[in-house]
């Protein structure tokens, strides 16, 4: 089982490189019990979304 | 791609832009290196060094973000060389900065400490529309120590690849993989405590 610091430094990974399977798998049975984690997983995505937007706004 | 008024190139073209904006990195060398020769040095060097990627930058804000993290750098290198200890407000460069390990968060198995898990931010959208959403987001970026700010932009804002990074910095890959999770785990909690918790972002 994953702790939840092991999980935040995977979804990082995962912007890095692809998941293997075991990884994935792992990811996802923690994320369907974690709410903290999987607002951490949204979190990034969003924080993603925000550097390309950042870089792109006209200002 | 970038149109042509849209590029790097355009930034240049503003003389009165680039008069101050190498004001400002002047004064802020000159005030991290006590010498002016040096921080007009490194202004230069920084600069140019902005220029070699800032492929398309479209707005100012990011630029100057971008342009004073490479500075921020070359000041770093210069004052290690030096192996002078100076009092410096934003050069977080020190390595308990840099090398933090976030375990004040998570207990001692691992699991986030009750009260400093995350929370959902909802929909970006929402924030992305206000000017102050931005003006936080510079900020976090700015607060982050400068190897991190370095990586993470080139990595997030050029969209250099792993080992063009790894080359350019000296890095391992899993050295730059720490680097990068560093950097998503203090913004994170930045834009967390000082935009999202004040309960705006929730459309």
């Amino acid at each position: 089982m994953l702790s939840c610091r092991e999980v935040t430094r995977l979804l990082s990974l995962a912007q890095e490189r692809k998941l293997n399977f075991s990884e994935r798998m792992q990811l996802k049975m923690h994320l369907m019990m974690c709410k903290r984690c999987k607002s951490f997983s949204g979190n990034l995505n969003t924080l993603r979304k925000a550097m390309q937007k950042f870089k792109q706004r006209d200002d | 791609m970038s149109t042509d008024h849209n590029d790097a190139h355009a930034q240049f073209s503003d003389a009165a832009y680039m008069q101050e904006l190498q004001s400002q990195m002047l004064k802020f060398a000159n005030m991290q290196l006590n010498d002016h020769q040096l921080a007009e040095d490194a202004v230069q060097e920084a600069l140019i060094g902005a220029l070699k990627n800032a492929r398309s930058f479209a707005g100012k804000s990011a630029y100057k973000t971008w342009v004073f993290a490479i500075l921020k750098n070359k000041i770093a290198d210069i004052l290690r060389k030096r192996h002078r200890t100076v009092e410096m407000t934003n050069l977080a460069g020190n390595s308990a900065d840099e090398d933090e390990d976030f375990s004040r968060l998570f207990d001692e198995r691992g699991h986030w400490h009750k009260g400093m898990g995350p929370d959902s931010w909802g929909d970006p959208e929402a924030s992305f529309k206000q000017d102050q959403f931005w003006q936080v987001f510079e900020i976090c970026l700015e607060n982050l120590p400068e190897r991190q700010a370095k990586v993470f932009m080139m990595r997030e804002f050029i969209g250099l690849e792993s080992d063009e990074i790894c080359n350019n910095e000296d890095l391992s890959v899993s050295n730059l993989h720490v680097i990068l999770y560093r950097a998503r785990m203090r913004l994170q909690q930045c834009l967390e405590m000082r935009w999202y918790s004040e309960g705006e972002a929730y459309a």
